[in-house]
Formats: C-alpha cells, sequence, structure tokens
C-alpha cells in the first residue's frame, strides 16, 4: 500500500513519543556506580525474587490459559461469550483493583482465603500471593494471543484429523496446538513481560517485604524516594530484560508479515 | 454386511436421502450445487449429526438421531477438494497420521506410509514438505493418508474439482487404484470421473433422490432433469407411439430404438447437436424461448425442446425469443424408454 505523505509525521512523532523518555532515563545513569548499584543485595534480590515469580506466573498461565483459549475459540455458546468477557476483565481492569479482589478472595477473611487458612496456607503478602497477582494481571494477554491464532488456524484440519482415528486429546496435541505454536510463544512472551511489570496488583495483594513480594518494580519505585540513582539503574535492567524478552519475536513477526 | 447404508435426515438443511454402497462399489453422487450431497458426505463422516434415520458403516450402526459415534470411531476416510494436509507435518508423517491414531508406531507405520503413497503413485513425495507440492501431488497424498487408515468407507467429496485439468487425470488415475475393493461415495460434478470410478450414480435435487441407476443407465437413459444435463442429453417426455414418442409438448419425433408398447408413458432422449432448427421445414413445432451462448454453439431452448446450432446456423435464421420454429431430430439419434421404477 502507498501510504499518505503525511502521515510519517504522527508516525515518527508516536515513535519519539515512547523512545524519549526511556533514553533520557538512560543519559540519567550514573555510569560509574552503575555496576555496584545494580548488584547490591538489595537489587540482586528483588530482580532474583521478580525472574522467579514472573516465570511461575507465567507457567501457571499457560497450564490455565491454554485450555481456557482453546474452549474460547472452539465452543460455541453463549456463555462463552460472557466467560470471556470476565475472564478478560483484567486487561481493561486498574491492577490496584485487581489487587483488592484478590485481596478479598483470597484474603482470611475471602472465601477462599477461609478455606485455606482452615488447612494451614496463608498466601495473602507472601511470595506466592506475588506469583497469583502476577497470573492475574498477565493470563489474559496469553488467552487473546493464543485464542487470535486459534481462532484464524480454523478447525479444517481437526475435521481431517478426526476422520483419520484421532480422539479429541491426540487432535489438540498433534494439529491444534502446532498448529497455534507462533500464537502460543507471543502470548507467553507477552504473559512474562506483563508479569515482570506487574506493579499495582502485587503492592495491594502481596505488600512489600524485602526478598519475600518486593519485586524490581517495587524496589525502584521504593528507591526512587531515597537512592534516585539506584531507581534509575534497575529501571534499566528492567527495559534491557522487557526488550530481550519482547525483541526476539516482535522483530522476526515484523520482518514476516502476517498471511492467512 | 460389509459396505454403508444411510439414511440421512437432516432438517434444518431440508434433506432426506437413503443411500446404500456395496463392499465393492463405488456410488457417484451427482445433483446441483446445494442439492445436500456434501451434507451426505459430512454425516456418514459424522461431521455433523442426523435428526433422523441411520448409517451403519460394515453393518455397525454409527448414528441413529439419537446417539452418534463421533468421527473418530467410525472408520471413514474422507478426501474433499481441498487436500487439507498439515502443513507442520512431511508427506510421509501426514499419510502416517491414521496408523498412528490407530495406536502403530514405527516401522510399521512408516511400512503402512509407504504402501498407502505407492498406491497413489507418490512414494517419491515421501520426504517433502506439503508446501513444496503442487495441486495433484498434494490430493495423491491426501488419498494416500485416507487410505493409510484404512477406512471401512471412502468418502471422495468432489476429489478433483479444484484442480488443472492434467493433475485432474492423475488424481483419477489415482483414485481408480484407491477405490479398488473399497466402499466408496463419490460426490462430483464431472462425467469422466463418474464413468471412470462409479458402478452406480444416484442424482440428489434439493436434499431428495430424484433417479438412481447404474453409471450406463443415469448417464445414457436419465429419468432426471439435472441426470440429464449431467451427460448433455435433452430430455423430453411423452408417450409410446409405434415409431417413437408423442410429446407431451405437442408433436411427434421418430425413434429406432423405441419397443415400449403405444400409449405407455415413456422418455426419450437425443444430443441437441443432433437437433435440426429451422423457420418452416420438418418436425415439431415451438416458440423459441431463449437463445443462448454455449460452449462455441447458440443453444436454443423452444418449448421442453432444446437444439445446438452453430452461430451461422443461428445468424442465418436469425432467432430470437417469441420465434416460430420447427425441430427435427434424426431417429437413430433419439432414444426412447419407460422411466426406470
Amino acid at each position: 500500500m502507498r501510504i499518505p505523505w503525511w502521515l510519517p509525521v504522527p508516525a515518527v512523532l508516536g515513535g519519539l513519543f515512547v523512545v524519549v523518555p526511556v533514553l533520557a532515563m538512560v543519559g540519567r545513569v550514573q555510569w560509574g556506580s552503575f555496576a555496584a548499584l545494580v548488584t547490591s543485595p538489595a537489587s540482586l534480590t528483588a530482580l532474583g525474587l521478580s525472574l522467579g515469580t514472573a516465570a511461575a506466573a507465567t507457567g501457571i498461565a499457560f497450564v490455565l490459559g491454554l485450555p481456557l483459549a482453546v474452549v474460547f475459540s472452539r465452543v460455541r455458546s453463549r456463555w462463552v461469550g460472557v466467560a470471556r468477557a470476565v475472564v478478560l476483565l483484567p486487561l481493561v481492569l486498574p491492577p490496584v483493583v485487581g489487587g483488592l479482589a484478590l485481596l478479598a478472595a483470597f484474603g482470611r477473611l475471602g472465601p477462599l482465603g477461609g478455606f485455606l487458612d482452615a488447612h494451614g496456607v496463608r498466601i495473602a503478602f507472601t511470595t506466592a500471593a506475588v506469583v497469583v497477582a502476577q497470573t492475574f494481571v498477565a493470563m489474559p494477554f496469553l488467552v487473546t494471543s493464543v485464542e487470535g491464532a486459534l481462532r484464524s488456524s480454523g478447525d479444517r484440519y481437526e475435521r481431517v484429523a478426526a476422520t483419520l482415528g484421532a480422539g479429541p486429546t491426540r487432535v489438540l496435541l498433534t494439529v491444534t496446538l502446532p498448529r497455534a505454536l507462533p500464537g502460543i510463544a507471543s502470548g507467553l512472551v507477552l504473559c512474562l513481560a506483563r508479569a515482570l511489570g506487574e506493579f499495582g496488583a502485587t503492592l495491594t495483594f502481596a505488600g512489600s517485604l524485602q526478598g519475600v513480594t518486593r519485586t524490581l518494580p517495587l524496589e525502584i519505585y521504593l528507591q526512587r524516594e531515597v537512592d534516585p540513582d539506584t531507581a534509575i539503574a534497575l529501571a534499566l535492567v528492567l527495559v534491557v530484560v522487557a526488550v530481550v524478552v519482547i525483541g526476539a519475536t516482535s522483530v522476526r513477526s515484523g520482518l514476516r508479515p502476517v498471511t492467512t | 454386511m460389509s459396505g454403508l447404508r444411510a439414511h440421512v435426515v437432516l432438517r434444518d438443511r431440508d434433506v432426506d436421502v437413503m443411500l446404500e454402497v456395496g463392499p465393492d462399489e463405488c456410488v457417484a453422487v451427482i445433483g446441483p450445487n446445494g442439492a445436500g450431497k456434501s451434507s451426505v458426505v459430512e454425516a456418514v463422516a459424522g461431521l455433523v449429526h442426523l435428526d433422523a434415520g441411520t448409517v451403519s458403516i460394515d453393518g455397525r450402526r454409527v448414528d441413529d438421531g439419537r446417539h452418534h459415534v463421533p468421527s473418530h470411531r467410525r472408520r471413514v476416510g474422507l478426501v474433499g477438494q481441498r487436500p487439507d494436509l498439515f502443513p507442520h507435518l512431511s508427506v510421509a508423517a501426514n499419510v502416517a497420521y491414521g496408523p498412528r491414531a490407530a495406536g502403530v508406531h514405527g516401522r510399521e507405520a512408516r511400512l503402512r506410509s509407504d504402501a498407502a503413497l505407492a498406491v497413489v503413485d507418490a512414494v517419491a513425495l515421501a520426504p517433502r514438505d506439503p508446501g513444496s507440492l503442487s495441486g495433484g501431488q498434494a490430493q495423491r497424498v491426501a488419498i494416500a493418508r485416507a487410505l493409510a487408515a484404512d477406512p471401512a468407507v471412502l468418502l471422495l467429496d468432489e476429489p478433483t474439482s479444484a484442480l488443472d485439468v492434467e493433475a485432474r487425470e492423475q488424481v483419477r488415475a489415482a483414485l481408480a487404484t484407491a477405490i479398488t475393493g473399497r466402499p466408496t461415495v463419490l460426490v462430483t460434478h464431472d462425467p469422466i470421473e463418474v464413468v471412470a470410478l462409479a458402478s452406480r450414480v444416484v442424482v440428489l435435487e434439493h436434499g431428495r433422490v430424484v433417479e438412481t441407476g447404474t453409471t450406463a443407465e443415469v448417464l445414457g437413459r436419465p429419468t432426471s432433469a439435472f441426470g440429464a444435463a449431467f451427460s448433455g442429453l435433452a430430455l423430453v417426455p411423452g408417450t409410446a407411439t409405434t415409431t417413437g414418442i408423442a410429446l407431451a409438448g405437442g408433436g411427434e419425433l421418430a425413434s429406432e430404438t423405441g419397443t415400449e408398447p403405444p400409449g405407455r408413458p415413456v422418455l426419450a432422449v437425443y444430443h441437441p447437436t443432433a437437433a435440426v432448427v429451422t423457420r418452416d421445414g420438418a418436425g415439431v413445432a415451438r416458440r423459441v424461448r431463449a437463445v443462448e451462448p454455449r460452449d462455441g454453439l447458440v443453444r436454443v431452448r423452444a418449448g421442453e425442446l432444446v437444439a445446438d446450432v452453430t452461430v451461422a446456423q443461428a445468424a442465418r435464421l436469425g432467432l430470437a425469443s417469441g420465434d416460430a420454429v420447427r425441430i427435427a431430430v434424426r431417429p437413430d439419434e433419439v432414444d426412447v424408454y419407460a422411466p426406470r421404477r
């Protein structure tokens, strides 16, 4: 398509809008003390906690979100539409509200929290709470991405597989999921990136206990008050991690236009 | 009994069709678009559920309108217009998919896949990627894939209609080998395919069977409008006379084959190119209903009669709708017979 001559103007402005703040932050990094700031015990603890919890959240989102995506894309029922709207709510909900909701459910007085408490399990304000908060907020990204891939691939291969004698489980594992692999991969990446950046729901539901629930975004927010240089340095680490995570998939998909 | 017995009733598609296929038989199902041909195939394959009726495969009831055996437990092989080879698997893995689903693994699955590829003359394609195949090659592999699952019934839903002429010929040859000894339903728009593969023909119109018979009967002496159009014949109803047929629309055509007792209701067919159109010569008087181009000729529809004349003749006659014409057909070109059933 030939684009209108004026279109690059707002497009470039849009790009700058994102790039300039990030570059400005990079410019404020104290390179002399960068290594020391980033490798301080508090920083390393927060980074390790962030990576660990985000990986766990992505794993749970995969196990629970993939079946959701399959149901949303293959089951024809108006209830599916309702369920879909509810499940994707965290996409548009302020994370703080998500945190409050989780607290209501998993807090000691909540329906799930009360049950777990009676069995000696406490979730709120533990590392598990961080994982729950991240899963809650990040899973819809995986679900929408995988669902889109499944919808666009249609069900004609699945019908053929069934006539060849493959039962539903075999069809899912040998046809449906392999066909959706690119969507699953990009869904996992988006989910991981969103989990890494989670702040509001985590703070509300898990608090900010060093080494237990204080992930990198929380550490950055905290350091911003007392030690802006550390905050900037850690922010850069998060930017690099995000770029590495997102970069791999988006660069590749940018080179190859989507065809259906 | 082995083979297929189906009474397919699908209410929302207004389909009510009986279909029987013997153990070593290929039955062609023909009919205009929307007649319900693919619906019947989908019902047998278990891709749509019957509202009533039954489907029995190899004597086993797989659908009776209440209990529906799922597709993967029916042992049906389906080859559609598009090959739909799994794009993430090699040709060999595509063909071995059925055996693997049946719990056959490793060497044995590979042997079956090779055997099926050999039937369609595609062994050399085994290591290839489906995306690298031509349309005809891909369709042959799709046939091999269906065969490798050892189906009790083979369903071919317009297997060559998306292919060019050369590929059609190859796929038709592959099908001729593939269907041997296997009950087969062949949905098609191609008369050559029917002649080459089918022993019987079922004609559907508006979701109902309007004609059945052997391939020779349906193609040579059709009793339905679609059956006649399928083999390019003009079909006219009338009453037997000592010399031929008295047409229901008036007038008489002489025939050399009429053996029916006079007075019986009969049908007559002739090829439209055998009809001679004149302004005031011999033949049956009719009014022209329509004049339309047809494969390098001009098709003249006059009353219930049809004649194909050359463009030059049409120009000489100056035909237009509403004109009075006379249509004559040589007696050795007119076949008169009693309708079957």
